[in-house]
């Protein structure tokens, strides 16, 4: 097992529109970086030709523990994380139990110490059970180890009006943010993908749009008349950016979200009914990809989340309708980033490590990630090979879900390094070692 | 034809293709002796997920005549009700070596997934999946208007399509698998098609589906057609607030005794069809239904015929067990 505190020199990485410099990493933090760094004792890794970007944050991911450990643990989760460049992840609140007391956060909390692949922050439920009834306790949650600051019922939508305009409230008090699941829940009884041409003809209940704007142009109102910050998950439509730029023109305090497989994939692939392709909000129109291109580089869409939903195989080898939503995200993410954002021309790489990292963990005030690559800060950083192409191989991903999208594709760049608190949790593309005493460096 | 999944899948020469072997099927039903030795050894397995009993009698009767060996395996209460899933239900067949199954599913894309997935060898024949087709009723349905025309004109049907006819489909279209079947396959042998729908049962989208579309049948009526298909209409959407009462939508759109009587009194040989059950009272009067113009009994006994087809083109081609291209899921393993 690697030594935490080991030195390492990441010898002529790319920061962002820059040519390559040196990092040299001790006690888990930046000690030097370009000619102070060079001519050190400390093992080289050669990152010539590779891009070196602030530790990966994951705005959404669900890691399923605990209640369904069958489709991921905290364990494989986090590893897959790591392999995909992470060094924090927030999980959702939708594990069994709910993550809706500051009993099941702090387990969650300790589960990610004690793997030590990245820094998982617990997402706290809004309401208890994620039945939109009672707010769950925030503030306990807020003040518990877990320190959670970001609240969610994802995957199932705070549709009262009033609870969604207390909960805004109430967590000002700790300045934490709601995200948001934007669907209006009569809307989309029985939905099975986006309502348009495909669905009309696949027969197929329809998914509208206007399930996910509706609330979202409820949200921004009622955040900007409590004065309060609101996180908009997942945002999948052209409409949502519109009313999203509108909220950001008016001071609104609004930011949000957008999965790679949203950048990437659209309703067509539907017509293989394979449910590989089932996810939720469901993948929409081309338009609405370029739609979210577009805010994305304009700075509507503050940064990317992956929503990261490993299922178990028997839950999608079946029906279309039986089939469960989601899809594996984690260690696709960057690739899939790079491809839509990056060699379209629509973002440089110092903007890839903004909605990745410096932007996610604003959000979710994740202490000690987002940081500058500059002397003194943490050593969370990761590598990457723009120029390297892979094949999308699900099983030999180390989530435990199979439910790639992406499967059979060739997609570009990879994650040579991840560094999580100056130990290599990812060398030579490959899972290294979990660090030891994460709780060390955090606190 | 390796599978029968959609009519939209169908070329002009494939469909034309069918409805003329079906010409030959239903000149076998005419004999004394109305089986033929076609599939002789080869087993054909009904599985059915939703109770239907006309549909599936009418394919056990096409299997018997061809002489296939018929197997009907029902399951209940459909796999949204945590039972066996469809894969261990198909795999449990393919064990017992059928060579086609015709499966009939609520579930939109399930005979698709059956023949794609790779569970499986067999050709798979859809009997109707939830919302999205029912490509046999849409032939048998096509094999009615094409003979009706034939007979008016005094010609063989043999080799002919539909090119000129007028037909319009009825009812609520948004959850019909058989309007959207009929619609492709009508469109592919050269008819013109309007679909008649208050707006609501209508689905986003329709507008850039090949066809002209109406919210008044009167004005449809009017106009000028040569068949009208009228869609059963699930009661229970009332609940939905898909129309504010039964009675509303019969006035509108349903194919009562005014309209009859309109049809009655001009010119023309408009033709009445239903793909059944029929809610009499409902969507269509009882007095349409037992009109003159009325289609429906050839309908019904046509399904045999075209259903005879459908198996024998499906069973007797190149394509035999164990040679197939055999499609694998592009998703890994997984324990």
């Amino acid at each position: 097992m690697s030594d935490s505190t080991g030195r390492y020199l990441i010898s002529g990485a790319g920061l962002g529109a820059g040519s390559g410099t040196d990092l040299l990493i001790e006690d888990g933090r930046i000690a030097a970086v370009g000619a102070e760094a060079a001519g050190s004792n400390a093992e080289v890794i050669d990152a010539s030709g590779l891009i070196a970007l602030p530790g990966l944050v994951d705005m959404h991911t669900h890691l399923r523990e605990p209640g369904r450990e069958d489709a991921e643990t905290v364990e494989t989760g986090s590893a897959a994380a790591a392999q995909g460049g992470f060094t924090a992840v927030h999980a959702m609140a939708n594990s069994s139990p709910v993550a809706d007391t500051a009993g099941v956060v702090e387990q969650v909390h300790h589960l990610g110490l004690r793997a030590g692949w990245v820094d998982v922050r617990p997402v706290g439920a809004v309401t208890i059970g994620l039945e939109g009834q009672r707010l769950a306790e925030l503030g306990a949650m807020a003040g518990s180890r877990a320190g959670v600051r970001v609240f969610s019922d994802d995957g199932i939508c705070v549709a009262d009006p009033l609870l969604m305009r207390r909960a805004l409230e109430y967590v000002k008090a700790f300045d934490g943010v709601i995200a948001q699941h934007a669907q209006e829940p009569r809307l989309t009884e029985g939905a099975q993908m986006n309502e348009g041409a495909v669905s009309a003809v696949l027969g197929l209940a329809g998914w509208p749009a206007v399930a996910e704007e509706s609330i979202i142009a409820r949200d921004v109102l009622l955040a900007q008349h409590v004065g309060s910050r609101v996180h908009v998950c997942h945002v999948s439509t052209a409409g949502s950016v519109e009313l999203i730029r509108w909220a950001k023109q008016r001071g609104i305090k609004v930011t949000a979200e957008v999965t790679p497989h949203h950048l990437l994939l659209t309703e067509d692939l539907v017509h293989s009914y394979d449910p590989v392709y089932k996810v939720n909000p469901p993948l929409r129109t081309d338009a609405d990809v370029q739609a979210l291109r577009a805010g994305l580089a304009d700075g509507t869409i503050d940064v990317v989340g992956t929503d990261h939903a490993p299922h178990p195989s028997e839950a999608k080898d079946c029906e279309w309708a039986q089939a469960a939503m989601g899809m594996t995200g984690l260690e696709t993410a960057v690739s899939v980033v790079q491809q839509t954002m990056v060699d379209t021309g629509m973002l440089d790489w110092d903007a890839v490590g903004r909605i990745m990292s410096t932007g996610p963990a604003a959000i979710g005030q994740v202490p000690g990630q987002g940081r500058p690559l500059a002397v003194g800060e943490p050593a969370n950083i990761t590598l990457v090979d723009p120029s390297a192409r892979r094949q999308v191989e699900p099983s030999a991903m180390a989530t435990k879900g199979r439910n790639s999208p992406f499967a059979g594709r060739e997609l570009p760049g990879a994650v040579i390094a991840t560094f999580f608190g100056g130990h290599p949790t990812v060398l030579d593309g490959r899972l290294n070692t979990p660090v030891q005493e994460a709780a060390a460096w955090s606190k | 034809m390796r599978h029968l999944l959609s009519t939209s899948s169908l070329s002009h020469a494939d469909s034309v293709g069918v409805l003329d072997v079906a010409e030959e099927m239903a000149a076998v039903g005419q004999r004394e002796v109305k089986k033929l030795p076609a599939l002789r050894g080869r087993t054909v397995v009904n599985l059915f997920f939703e109770d239907s009993t006309r549909t599936r009698t009418s394919f056990e009767a096409a299997g018997k005549r061809l002489s296939a060996d018929v197997i009907n395996f029902a399951v209940k209460g459909s796999s949204v009700s945590k039972g066996e899933s469809l894969k261990d239900t198909a795999q449990t067949l393919e064990a017992m070596s059928a060579d086609a199954v015709v499966i009939r599913h609520p579930s939109s894309g399930a005979p698709h997934r059956l023949a794609s997935s790779g569970w499986i060898d067999a050709a798979v024949l859809n009997a109707g999946d939830g919302t999205h087709e029912h490509p046999t009723q849409a032939l048998l349905d096509a094999f009615t208007l094409r003979r009706h025309a034939a007979q008016l004109a005094g010609r063989s049907s043999s080799g002919t399509d539909l090119t000129g006819m007028r037909v319009a489909i009825v009812g609520d279209v948004l959850h019909s698998r058989v309007a959207r079947s009929n619609l492709w396959l009508l469109k592919t042998l050269g008819a013109e098609v309007t679909l008649v729908a208050p707006p609501t049962l209508l689905p986003v989208g329709a507008h850039a589906w090949p066809c002209t579309i109406s919210y008044d049948l009167d004005e449809t009526l009017r106009g000028g057609v040569d068949a009208v298909m009228m869609l059963r209409l699930q009661a229970e959407r009332m609940n939905q607030a898909f129309f504010p009462s039964t009675r509303e939508y019969s006035r509108s759109w349903g194919f009562d005794e005014a309209r009859l009587a309109a049809l009655q009194s001009a010119a023309g040989d408009t033709v009445i069809l239903h793909p059944g059950p029929m809610n009499r009272g409902l969507e269509i009067s009882a007095a349409a239904a037992d009109s003159d113009r009325s289609l429906i009994l050839d309908q019904v006994r046509n399904g045999v015929s075209v259903r005879m087809a459908a198996l024998y083109l499906l069973l007797s081609g190149e394509h035999h067990r164990g040679t197939a291209d055999v499609q694998t899921t592009q998703k890994g393993t997984s324990t």
